[in-house]
């Protein structure tokens, strides 16, 4: 079937004329026809505007092979590959509602950067992907146009806020997604669902056209179904762009050449390797068959010939509370911008301060209040030093653990989330039940560093990833470590299993998904 | 660390501009307090000689020539307005009418 190739198998097949590019996207098309009800992890599929760039990219192909083999090998390696993008990437012309009902019917009247990289290097954008309303969350229970549902059980999250791309990248709608990570919004639902994802270094993507929720920690980053496919899509979309200024005027490395090794090769790279496993990673409340698959993916590294050095993080256990008061704070400022004037929803009740209100209680959802009560109050006047202020200080703290952590090691190896996937509903109550699934994932956005999540098997027949956690602009090794682990495992059975609940969500009569009254 | 009261519930949503239900008043100020609860474990942390953090990666000061760029169009700027008159965005009045001077 097309739609279990890999994208850069797909291209292997675009390049040797035995697929098209308007078949693969038939192919992902006819995959969300038939499973997509069933799991929602797309708000809106663009059938016309994907066919046009897929028969584009026919005729690039086409014109490439009259030209010879050089040309065939100069085109680029996204070209005529389905990609899906998260809802709060701008496209010229397409919704962009970053799931929230006050940005309901909006058109973007540009493109982001990242879009313009995809489009020039000829991906087909099928369409917009669930996610938390404003990327405020760890299921995409918050969405306000309802839940996405877990391949490998439909009755559970798929972890957030990239919910709907990591979905959607493991139930073969698409090889290659574009989520946002703030504190784990890739990586934990890439762990969720059994896929690749990383968030790069801060600043290595260019967020112009991308839906701010908090502007310190905000990144975006991809999904794939391996290693190779994850450094396509991140080497396409990576790079300096004068239009957002905190974007790093840094040559971004070939992540994907630096993996165009076989398979010995790679492992020579866990060979001498020291990797740092961070004690305090290992949370109060973790499963035990979670820490079990996590400690046997670190010991298989070793066995592969990295050593392995525990290493004390002493502030870790701070990153939670850290990270819920500077990302609430900037999302109150970030989200003062939704006041039903220039775009959106709007309500109209005489003066203008009742609009406002008006307009905000009516278009925003329960968390997205709760964040702004939460950071409004962290920087108001009495409290900003003891809450924001005292923040950012321990944030200083975070950042210095990983930097002596990485005195001594070249990389960490750590849990992303310390439980697998959990049912719909069932956090739903307890916000801060919600906040501890990103415990292992917010240190890492606190300081800004890349984190890659790869999947190390399963737990109770539920996905578990491991993450790779790297010093800034250190990705390549990253997706090196991930890529050798890779090789290194290739043999074990979960490798080639696909999500359980797929033949069920092609099921008619199995419902949507909803959350529980 | 302190606690929210109603009164401070409902003023920081005005702050935030926020409209809340009574209902919505009432769970914010139980989950507000036990969201602050756990962020007390951060005053336990000696942090007097510690700069607070302003930017995570190292970035020279950016700067640009200061020259015209091209933006949108009017028409593109206004498309999204809940209100527009083909111009401007319309918006409730936001003086009074000078009567009173």
């Amino acid at each position: 079937m097309l739609t279990r190739l890999r994208a850069h198998e797909m291209a292997a097949r675009l390049r040797d004329g035995s697929v098209s590019s308007v078949e693969l996207l038939d192919a992902h098309l006819a995959a969300i026809a038939a499973t997509d009800r069933a799991i929602h992890a797309w708000l809106a599929v663009d059938e016309v505007l994907a066919r046009e760039a897929a028969a584009a990219a026919d005729a690039r192909i086409a014109a490439a092979r009259r030209e010879g083999t050089e040309a065939l090998a100069a085109l680029p390696a996204l070209l005529g590959i389905p990609v899906a993008l998260k809802d709060l990437v701008m496209v010229a012309g397409r919704q962009a509602t970053a799931g929230s009902r006050i940005l309901e019917g909006f058109i973007s009247p540009y493109d982001a950067h990242i879009v313009e990289r995809l489009q020039a290097a000829g991906a087909v954008i099928v369409g917009k992907t669930n996610m938390d309303e404003f990327a405020m969350g760890s299921s995409t229970e918050h969405s306000g146009y309802g839940p996405t549902a877990n391949p490998w059980d439909l009755t559970r999250v798929p972890g957030g806020s990239s919910g709907g791309s990591a979905a959607a990248v493991a139930a073969f709608h698409a090889p290659v997604a574009v989520g946002t990570d703030t504190g784990g919004s890739i990586r934990q639902p890439a762990s969720l669902t059994g896929t690749v994802g990383i968030k790069p270094t801060y600043g290595r993507v260019s967020r112009y056209g991308i839906i701010a929720f908090a502007s310190s920690l905000d990144q975006v980053g991809v999904f794939g179904r391996d290693v190779r496919d994850a450094a396509l899509l991140l080497g396409t979309v990576a790079g300096h762009d004068p239009r957002d200024a905190t974007s790093a005027p840094l040559a971004v490395p070939e992540y994907a050449a630096a993996l165009r090794s076989p398979g010995e090769q790679a492992v020579a790279t866990l060979r001498g390797l020291r990797l740092g496993l961070p004690r305090q990673y290992f949370v109060t409340g973790m499963e035990p068959a979670v820490e079990a698959r996590v400690r046997a993916a670190v010991a298989g590294l070793e066995a592969a010939g990295a050593e392995i050095v525990e290493v004390d993080m002493p502030h870790t256990d701070y990153g939670l509370a850290t990270y819920y008061i500077v990302a609430p704070a900037e999302a109150s400022a970030n989200l003062a911008r939704y006041d039903g004037i220039r775009y959106g929803a709007a309500v109209r009740e005489g003066d203008v301060i009742s609009d406002y209100r008006a307009t905000r209680e009516r278009g925003f959802g329960a968390e997205v209040k709760r964040r702004l009560m939460l950071g409004t109050y962290a920087l108001s006047a009495g409290y900003r030093d003891a809450y924001y202020i005292k923040a950012q200080k321990v944030r200083t703290l975070i950042k210095g653990d990983f930097d002596a952590a990485f005195e001594r090691v070249d990389a960490l190896v750590a849990p992303v989330s310390p439980v697998v996937a959990f049912p719909l509903g069932a956090r739903l109550d307890d916000p801060v039940a919600m906040y501890a699934a990103d415990a292992c994932t917010l240190p890492v956005s606190v300081a800004g560093l890349p984190g890659l999540s790869i999947p190390v098997g399963l737990a109770d027949g539920l996905p578990v990833g491991l993450q790779l956690i790297g010093r800034a602009w250190d990705e390549a090794r990253l997706l090196a470590i991930g890529s050798a682990y890779e090789v290194v495992t290739a043999g074990e059975t979960w490798r080639t299993q696909e999500p359980a609940d797929l033949a069920r969500a092609a099921d008619p009569s199995t419902p949507a998904p909803t959350l529980p009254a | 660390m302190a606690t929210l009261s109603r009164r401070d519930v409902e003023h920081v949503a005005y702050l935030a501009r926020l409209g809340l239900t009574g209902d919505e008043v009432t769970q914010l100020e139980g989950q507000l307090n036990h969201i602050l609860e756990q962020f007390a474990v951060l005053s336990a942390l000696d942090t007097d000689d510690i700069p607070p953090t302003a930017r995570v990666v190292e970035l020279e000061n950016v700067l640009r020539d200061d020259v015209a760029r091209p933006g949108l169009t009017r028409e593109q700027a206004l498309a999204n307005a809940p209100e527009q008159n083909g111009e401007h965005f319309v918006v409730p009045a936001v003086l009074d009418d000078g009567s009173d001077d």
